[in-house]
């Protein structure tokens, strides 16, 4: 009733078609029903896969969130047997402290990680990259800052060895 | 304005598909992560009863699926610079030509090729001209076969009990196993070899009949428990050998359970099989085979292990050694020059032994059957190979540096090992020029007695190290230690021979014309 105008429209252009829709026509088309139904699927599917995989939790700094992908037990066991146990969780070492860098890390990691797992065919035992390598070195100089100033080169980007080469077990002890 | 409306409608449809094909990826993710949640809880389910009989390693692959499999892949190892698999693996007679000269007189001079996988070494056994063409004792058979159940129902019959397959399914039972094990090791190949066809490779638990499925090279219940599936050591050459060792004073300090075992009083005898430690028990099921010992019909299959685990403590056994007839031990007489020496058979688990990976506590498995994650299960890999063809698996766990560095370390290690096996053979082969010549001047038995006994200690380190399967990896500077006195020996019987200055001189000609 709304829609008086179109049908008046389509009737000027085209016989047939006013005669099958002058009477009634609804205000959306079979195919918007369709979408609309997909959509809804869509969602509710998209809504369950969220909660299911436990989407929320990736939003925290919680350490069992890490072992939603079994891959990293190894890890999370062997944190729990480590030194830094009571003072760091795995966010502490292995995203920035500050909050841009920290947000970025973890989509930058979160996108690989999920795309690794559900793809299959990462190494194992998996290798830490050198971008979260750096990660880490950074994230012990910004605890230990006051400790280690003067071991840290004179200039940026000197030459230095990193923290964990000797210190392997603060993090992870036993591996 | 028809087409207005048909253009919305194919933008609908557009939409839809974009949406249906989202509503697909998300389903696809959901079932994703569904199964890799399944995959954590690690299930094992026992479909079939293996019992202490079951050599046919089928049915275990019915409850062990993975680790069946894993074993079936041995007979597809692929090749490295220095071992692998082929249809028929490439002689090494052809490839190092001295070799026949080193064996001159030994069945390992007519066939010698590159070893292949687990899953092959019966089937290889049965058709190499070693065995063919000569008469083999069936004591070989103490490593190639699944022999075990064969072992305790002859033992069994020597004691005077009934060997129903009942009763050989129920329990291991040491001491039948080691009265077979007597009772058959000086026979000839092919009297064992139908022996073990004629012991049940398995039975039907229901009916209790017995299965004879014929012979199967070494399988599950060689290495675990049916029962509880825990690794054990099986057979009775290492079980006497590896007491032996603990009986002797020589510091074992990679074998933690044998120096608490003496530091303990040493109470009866040594038994690996309830003292030694898991980690142990993971080196100890692969030396129960990858070891030096005596396997021919003058004696029970002999492990030299009497004095310690180096390569000179196995020789002074060997020397010490007497046949029940009374002569002195030796493996083969070399044909060129009539001296009795020594043949190494393939010493892993003693190079191993003096290695800085045995010292620092990692085991055979650590490396040939590193764990791999199959799903989110941990799995002790079966398909037992080279490390090389696995680096990652078998040596990043430890070191963490890249993949092409380790393999570039390995690489140098073995190349400088094979080079001064090269330089060893040529040694040795100068040096028989130089003994055949003096023999041939005329020199007697007398003056060629300390000439014969250089001989054989060369020929034995050589042999040592040629013949062990890491091309030095396992103990690299024990391996060139061992080549280094090789050399020395050989040069020592040439500087004899010269010295005898017998009247013709020829044994300068020879070696200068060989040259």
């Amino acid at each position: 009733m709304t829609d008086q105008s179109q049908p008046n429209d389509l009737s000027t252009n085209s016989h047939d078609e006013s005669k099958a829709t002058s009477t009634r026509r609804p205000r959306f088309g079979k195919g918007a029903i369709v979408f609309a139904v997909i959509l809804g699927l869509l969602f509710g599917v998209g809504t369950f896969t969220f909660g299911y995989g436990k989407g929320a939790s990736y939003l925290s700094n919680n350490p069992q969130t890490c072992v939603n992908c079994h891959v990293m037990q190894d890890h999370l066991d062997s944190w729990q047997q480590s030194s830094h146990h009571h003072v760091a969780v795995c966010n502490d070492c292995h995203l920035p402290h500050d909050p841009i860098g920290k947000w970025v890390t973890k989509a930058d990691n979160g996108f690989f990680h999920s795309l690794a797992f559900t793809v299959g065919g990462y190494k194992d035992p998996i290798r830490i990259k050198p971008r979260n390598r750096r990660v880490t070195q950074s994230t012990c100089i910004d605890c230990h800052k006051d400790f280690v100033h003067p071991l840290l080169p004179a200039t940026a980007n000197d030459d230095m060895q990193s923290c964990v080469h000797c210190h392997a077990d603060v993090g992870h002890a036993g591996r | 304005m028809a087409s207005d409306q048909k253009s919305g409608f194919s933008w609908l449809l557009l939409l839809t598909f974009i949406t249906g094909a989202a509503t697909f990826a998300v389903v696809a993710l959901l079932v994703n992560i569904f199964e890799r949640k399944q995959e954590a809880r690690a299930p094992f389910t026992k479909v079939v009863e293996v019992s202490e009989v079951s050599s046919d390693p089928e049915p275990w692959g019915l409850n062990f699926p993975q680790q069946y499999e894993d074993y079936l892949k041995t007979v597809n190892d692929p090749y490295t610079d220095f071992g692998g698999n082929h249809a028929l693996p490439p002689s090494k007679l052809e490839e190092s030509p001295w070799l026949k000269r080193l064996f001159a007189g030994y069945a390992f001079s007519i066939d010698y090729r590159e070893a292949r996988g687990h899953a092959h070494m019966l089937a290889d056994q049965e058709v190499t001209k070693r065995v063919t063409d000569v008469q083999q004792s069936g004591a070989c058979m103490h490593c190639h076969a699944s022999i075990i159940p064969t072992y305790r129902r002859i033992g069994l019959e020597t004691m005077g009990e009934e060997a129903t397959v009942d009763k050989l399914a129920e329990d291991f039972r040491m001491d039948a196993v080691l009265a077979g094990f007597k009772e058959v090791s000086q026979k000839k190949y092919e009297e064992v070899h139908a022996e073990v066809e004629k012991t049940p490779d398995g039975m039907d638990p229901e009916s209790g009949d017995p299965h004879i499925g014929g012979a199967h090279p070494v399988s599950c219940v060689d290495c675990h428990d049916p029962k509880t599936m825990q690794i054990r050591v099986t057979r009775p050459g290492f079980v006497l050998g590896i007491d032996k060792l603990a009986k002797s004073d020589e510091p074992v300090p990679h074998l933690p359970s044998v120096e608490q075992w003496r530091k303990d009083g040493r109470q009866g005898d040594y038994d690996p099989n309830t003292m030694a430690t898991r980690q142990e028990m993971r080196s100890f099921v692969c030396g129960q085979c990858h070891v030096e010992y005596y396997c021919a019909n003058k004696m029970t299959l002999t492990f030299p292990w009497s004095n310690g685990l180096k390569m000179e403590q196995l020789e002074a056994e060997w020397d010490t050694t007497t046949f029940p007839d009374g002569d002195d031990f030796y493996d083969y007489v070399h044909k060129e020059t009539g001296t009795k020496v020594y043949k190494a058979q393939h010493p892993e688990f003693e190079l191993w032994s003096q290695g800085i990976h045995a010292r620092s506590g990692v085991s055979c498995s650590d490396c040939h059957m590193p764990y791999e994650k199959v799903g989110a299960t941990k799995v002790s890999s079966h398909w037992v190979r080279s490390p090389m063809m696995n680096i990652n698996k078998a040596c990043q766990t430890c070191h963490k540096i890249p993949e092409e560095e380790i393999k570039a370390r390995v690489d140098t290690i073995q190349d400088r090992t094979k080079a001064l096996i090269e330089r060893a053979a040529a040694a040795m082969t100068e040096m028989l020029d130089a003994i055949i010549a003096v023999q041939k001047a005329g020199a007697s038995e007398e003056q060629l007695a300390p000439i014969r006994k250089l001989q054989r200690k060369a020929m034995w380190r050589l042999d040592y190290i040629a013949s062990e399967n890491s091309k030095g990896f396992h103990a690299r500077q024990e391996a060139a230690r061992i080549l280094g006195e090789s050399i020395d020996y050989s040069r020592q019987a040439i500087a004899a021979c010269w010295k005898l200055e017998l009247d013709d001189g020829s044994a300068e000609e020879t070696a200068a014309v060989e040259e």
